[in-house]
């Protein structure tokens, strides 16, 4: 497969390498004259020295061809740009681009960019993930639906400890479809499957449902919190 | 009117004194504080120093109720994602947008944006200038 890379940076320097270790053809363009000789010298003769979003260098590399442009520089304006020139004016079946903020996301689903890749949100959740306060992290927003895969860490005292997944009352639309107890073994859990403190529960819902599946892992075993998640739904 | 202008440099700076001078209600933003310097001593508009491709930024200066937007930064690329943004997010009715790139300029005014290349205009304009007395040095011999 032909892919271009938009952008020599970190980022891109290691994407290239990796699908040149896959056996694609790739091209990355570069802005950085000696970013882009750099990435000649130690990846071989795959890098053009130009500025991705100008329709010239466009043309020189080959995106009437490309079946894949990633567009991966440190700007999103450019990568934005990179990306919906790739798509309107050289019909590239994909285009990937890189967010570094978080908040454009949305924005450049607005304007067309569906395969969207956030460094930033990735890091921030890898973070949350230490942090106690924050017992659910998103891991992957599924295409279209609204739905999401999500990971919850069940605290000790939890009210679910000692439970069958069955008897969890779990807000609409969602699954459990794994969990990991704390030696780090996974299991594919059945209805019978009990809960343990520290298990860490991936589970798939819908993103409004986020706070709810939360609470339905984590809410401490109180005495008046046991009631709705004795009853079956 | 309400116009909303991105970019004080010397283009931005002197529309936004047009229209003030005209009595529109114009809010202008820059990245740069110091930019502003180039706007004149009465202008009686509002200044922002701030991000145009933030959505706080540009929903805080009031993008939202805007009747008209203006992009004329310095990069392109910039312009283009600001003017989608205010004209796909924010539903403003009018949105121009200055894009240098002639190629560029011509794609997204395909793809439905408002736009003016100075580059083409700008060199238009000069061979107009050129051709509207044609006269050469040999022509007299």
């Amino acid at each position: 497969m032909y892919i271009i890379v938009v952008g020599g940076g970190k980022v891109g320097y290691y994407l290239a390498k990796e699908l040149v270790e896959e056996g694609h053809e790739v091209l990355v363009i570069e802005k950085d004259k000696l970013k882009a000789d750099r990435i000649a010298e130690e990846l071989g003769d795959i890098s053009l020295w130009g500025d991705g979003c100008e329709a010239s260098t466009m043309e020189m590399a080959g995106f009437g061809r490309a079946e894949m442009v990633i567009a991966v520089t440190g700007d999103d304006e450019d990568n934005l740009v990179a990306c919906q020139v790739a798509k309107a004016k050289f019909n590239v079946p994909r285009a990937v681009a890189r967010i570094n903020n978080p908040k454009n996301e949305e924005i450049f689903k607005k304007l067309g960019i569906d395969t969207t890749v956030s460094a930033t949100a990735a890091i921030l959740a890898q973070i949350e993930q230490e942090i106690p306060t924050h017992p659910l992290i998103p891991l992957l927003r599924l295409k279209g639906g609204g739905l999401e895969i999500v990971e919850v860490k069940v605290p000790m005292n939890a009210a679910v400890v000692g439970r069958r997944i069955d008897d969890i009352l779990l807000p609409p639309q969602s699954i459990v479809a794994l969990v990991i107890d704390k030696e780090g073994e996974p299991r594919v859990p059945n209805t019978d499957t009990v809960m343990q403190g520290g298990d860490e529960v991936v589970a798939v819902t819908r993103t409004e449902n986020e706070d709810a599946l939360r609470s339905a892992f984590t809410s401490a075993a109180a005495s008046g919190s046991k009631g709705p998640k004795d009853k079956k739904r | 009117m309400k116009v909303v202008i991105m970019g004080c440099g010397r283009v931005g700076a002197e529309l936004a004194s047009m229209l003030d001078r005209e009595g529109q209600e114009v809010t202008i933003l820059d990245l740069d504080p110091d930019a502003f310097r180039r706007l004149p001593a009465g202008f009686g508009g509002q200044r922002h120093v701030g991000n145009g491709i933030d959505q706080e930024v540009l929903s805080r200066i009031g993008v939202g109720e805007a009747d008209a937007f203006v992009v004329v930064t310095q990069g392109d690329n910039r312009n283009v994602m600001a003017a989608q943004m205010a004209k796909h997010i924010f539903g403003v009715p009018r949105v121009v947008c200055r894009i240098y790139d002639p190629i560029r300029e011509e794609l997204y005014h395909k793809l439905g944006l408002e736009t003016i290349s100075p580059t083409k205009v700008g060199a238009r304009l000069l061979k107009e200038a050129l051709e509207r007395e044609p006269v050469s040095r040999g022509s007299s011999d």
